[in-house]
């Protein structure tokens, strides 16, 4: 508070900070200066957080209109916008009114993106450990095994530099990056993490028919082992999502279901191709194949939609049993009712998909800043919003 | 078409290239054209949404190799 007196000026807050706020539930208000199709389309959310959304340029000879908006408890509010620019000039007029707990965000959507937090999911038999990987502002999980001074990432995404300084910082050498299968939302980290480290890449060899680089086929029967403990991985052929989409048992304990299941939702049938021919597979993936797994084996999926999903810690989780209870998805009635609703009123797709398919498939190889500004939004992999 | 105003922003990030823009519009005469020059992607979407909402008239969007073009007529 005395920093903003003294030197009148708002403080940048990173996008981390952003997101420890959200994981621990803490109150934020959000002025979002985005344009408002930008802001309908996307913003930050959490349990606590509220925010509006007043467009910059309607700021631009003054702020005295956001006023009566703003909170008139003592709730920090942080100004956001695309890039940053725009949100420290608000932000800066605010203070200059004297205003105080003021902030923006740093790297604006943009930064939020990109962030992700590690999270601890648990040990493994023999003393390995997973992490999830929470990308908050896109709603993205990738996953780390760790064992006997080797690792694996399932679904990794774009920031590989993330992924190899975790690694990095516990002394383990990444072995193999998997994707589950080929992904239409973001653009996969899994091929050039495994450049990097000498690993191995892994994916379905049905979703890899028209790749253009080389891959080791992550097909049911191939099992994987990291580290001299031997912690298994099982992939289970579960299409839906798409032809080859597949799940991974770790341990006999954790199923890393990808864009199959969610926590609170299904994955859509319609990012690779005809939604009612694989209407069907995705139906029998969940019903029959996945209903035959062990009810006690916790779900570790690729992604979340809410902020509702995040559980202790920010970790997204849930025990397969409990979700035929309480998923909606699960519990469709029919196969005629199921095939309506994963087929027909779906979200609209994610930002760039068919492009980021592409890139995906090794086709297009566009400029980092061109990634970055595909993968802009929310992920919309689920059939719920 | 005649062109009134130019406004260079190239190299400038938002918001500055819709303050030079307002800026600029604000001492034209109703009915002129204004073209602004500005390597900024995001200054498109916001440029088209506030012209929306104002009185005056989007005419035209144009890119070539990152820098984008548009016309806008005064109301």
């Amino acid at each position: 508070m005395t920093t903003i007196l003294e030197h009148g000026q708002p403080i940048k807050m990173p996008a981390e900070a952003v997101a420890r706020a959200i994981i621990n539930q803490l109150p934020l208000f959000i002025l979002d200066v985005r344009n408002s199709s930008d802001y309908d389309n996307w913003k930050i959310e959490g349990i606590r957080v509220e925010s509006v959304n007043i467009p910059y340029f309607d700021l631009l000879e003054g702020v005295d209109s956001a006023l009566p908006l703003l909170p008139t408890d003592n709730r920090r509010v942080l100004v956001v916008c695309a890039k940053e620019g725009s949100s420290q000039f608000v932000a800066e007029q605010l203070v200059a009114l004297g205003l105080s707990n003021i902030y923006f965000l740093q790297g604006g959507m943009k930064a939020w993106s990109e962030h992700l937090e590690p999270v601890r999911i648990g040990a493994l038999e023999s003393g390995g450990e997973l992490y999830q990987f929470v990308r908050l502002g896109k709603g993205c999980l990738s996953y780390m095994l760790i064992s006997g001074g080797e690792a694996a990432v399932v679904d990794p995404l774009r920031m590989t530099d993330v992924f190899e300084e975790f690694a990095k910082q516990r002394g383990v050498q990444i072995k193999h990056t998997l994707d589950t299968h080929l992904h239409a939302d973001h653009i996969s980290g899994g091929r050039r993490l495994a450049e990097n480290n000498g690993a191995n890449y892994w994916l379905p060899s049905k979703d890899a028919e028209d790749v253009t680089f080389h891959y080791h086929p992550l097909d049911e029967g191939n099992q994987i082992t990291v580290g001299n403990t031997r912690i298994a991985i099982q992939p289970i052929y579960s299409p839906g999502h798409t032809i080859g989409s597949t799940s991974i048992i770790i341990d006999g304990k954790y199923l890393l279901s990808g864009d199959i299941l969610f926590v609170e939702s299904i994955g859509r049938p319609d990012l690779a191709g005809n939604a009612s021919d694989w209407a069907d597979h995705l139906r029998t993936t969940l019903y029959d194949k996945y209903r035959a797994l062990s009810d006690e084996l916790i779900v570790l999926p690729a992604h979340f939609g809410k902020t509702t999903e995040l559980g202790e810690g920010g970790k997204v989780s849930a025990r397969l049993g409990d979700l035929y209870a309480t998923n909606p998805g699960l519990n469709m009635g029919n196969e005629d009712a199921f095939r309506l609703a994963v087929t027909t009123n779906l979200p609209s797709q994610p930002h760039a998909y068919q492009e980021i398919r592409k890139v995906n498939m090794g086709f297009i190889q566009p400029s980092a800043e061109e990634q970055r500004e595909m993968e802009i939004g929310p992920n919309r992999c689920a059939i719920h919003d | 078409m005649k062109i009134d105003v130019h406004v260079d922003t190239k190299g400038l990030a938002c918001p500055m290239p819709l303050v030079k823009g307002k800026k600029a519009l604000d001492k034209m005469l109703p009915g002129q054209i204004m073209e602004l020059v500005s390597t900024d992607k995001g200054a498109l979407n916001d440029f088209k949404a506030w012209v929306k909402q104002s009185k005056n008239e989007w005419i035209s969007h144009q890119e070539s190799n990152g820098v984008h073009t548009f016309l806008i007529r005064k109301g």
